[in-house]
């Protein structure tokens, strides 16, 4: 399947994400083989010019390693992964905050409204289990 | 290491008193998949036509790789036409053997398995094809041949999304951008903007503009289609 790029940001960096994801929810295990250029480009429709740039800002992050004539790995480096995790997490709330903010929410609503989210959404989800 | 291999200097194309191209001048670099943007009768197939040596300027110089472009640069660049030009009572197997014999650089492994890639049946005629997979063995039948330039005009006008789908998946897993460069013509900008890194945009006969789509995307935020449309105010 191809997956939609979002039309507005450059669609190195959307993959980037992707694979941050995937590194997050332990689809990616530290150490695992990335697909190859190619076989990336393939699987999600895109220019192999571009899978390259993502592995190469990966690579700059420290988060994957290219090992010459073996292929690009998921780095076994944890600080590297936990900080990564941390930052996207940082990332997420940040932006959660600056548009409630610039909706009119004080930060007692934010707060009171996301535990009160959470609270109900655990108590769904037992329901259904 | 990037070089520049196509280049137009001055370049105007007249057919009679039509002025297809106006005095255009491009670089185009080795190792990229390049989308030819703009809409019908601004001169992308005229650019094509060009540079595969099927006609000629009526000023200036199209040269590739530094040779100029006639009809024997034809060793050196693919061309897929707009049109159907195959033998019908031909299957799609005999076809990819005549191709063999008219090109010397036809790799007829390779064709076999895009053709694979394709589902493709070898056995079955090409005017039995529906339009979908005609659309197919035409890619099947460019791709094979080894040689650093393919143009390709129009690949995928006419046929549905899936077919699409499939043809972008042929060219990302079949060329090699190490040693081939790919320029497509194409209305379905939406579909194929993932595969393009640059975006060249012609109206009346004149280049635009030409940019990298991540450029387009990061400093402008724009789609190539939003980008274009405003090109094109």
């Amino acid at each position: 399947m191809v997956e939609e790029f979002n039309p507005s940001t450059p669609i190195y960096l959307q993959l980037a994400h992707r694979i941050f994801r995937q590194i997050i929810r332990n689809e990616l295990n530290p150490g695992d083989k990335l697909p190859s250029v190619r076989d990336m480009a393939v699987q999600s429709g895109v220019n192999p010019n571009t899978v390259q740039r993502t592995y190469r800002e990966l690579e700059g992050m420290e988060i994957v390693e290219t090992r010459r004539g073996q292929g690009t790995f998921v780095s076994e480096n944890e600080t590297v992964l936990n900080n990564m995790r941390e930052h996207l997490k940082e990332e997420h709330i940040s932006q959660f905050v600056r548009d409630m903010k610039e909706m009119g929410y004080t930060v007692n609503e934010m707060l009171d409204g996301l535990k009160q989210y959470v609270e109900k959404q655990s108590k769904d989800g037992d329901d259904r289990d | 290491m990037v070089m520049i291999v196509i280049k137009l200097e001055n370049v105007s194309k007249r057919y009679l008193t039509n002025t297809a191209l106006k005095d255009i001048n491009l670089e185009i670099k080795t190792g990229h998949i390049i989308g030819l943007v703009g809409s019908n009768g601004s001169g992308k197939s005229t650019t094509l036509k060009l540079m595969s040596g099927l006609v000629r300027p009526s000023k200036g110089k199209v040269l590739i790789n530094g040779k100029k472009a006639d009809r024997k640069i034809c060793t050196e660049v693919a061309y897929l036409s707009e049109l159907d030009t195959y033998y019908s009572f031909y299957t799609c197997e005999q076809t990819i053997y005549f191709y063999a014999s008219q090109f010397k650089d036809f790799n007829v492994e390779k064709a076999f398995s895009i053709l694979s890639f394709m589902k493709l049946d070898p056995k079955q005629k090409v005017k039995n094809l529906s339009k979908g997979n005609r659309g197919r063995l035409k890619i099947v039948l460019t791709l094979a041949r080894e040689v650093p330039y393919i143009l390709m005009d129009e690949p995928l006008s006419g046929l549905d999304p899936m077919v699409r789908q499939s043809i972008v998946k042929g060219l990302i897993s079949f060329i090699d951008l190490e040693k081939q460069t790919l320029l497509i013509t194409t209305h379905e900008i939406k579909e194929v903007e993932p595969l393009f890194d640059t975006v060249i945009a012609i109206k009346d006969g004149q280049i635009l503009d030409v940019q990298t789509v991540e450029a387009i995307r990061y400093e402008q935020n724009l789609s190539i289609v939003e980008w274009l449309t405003k090109r094109y105010e």
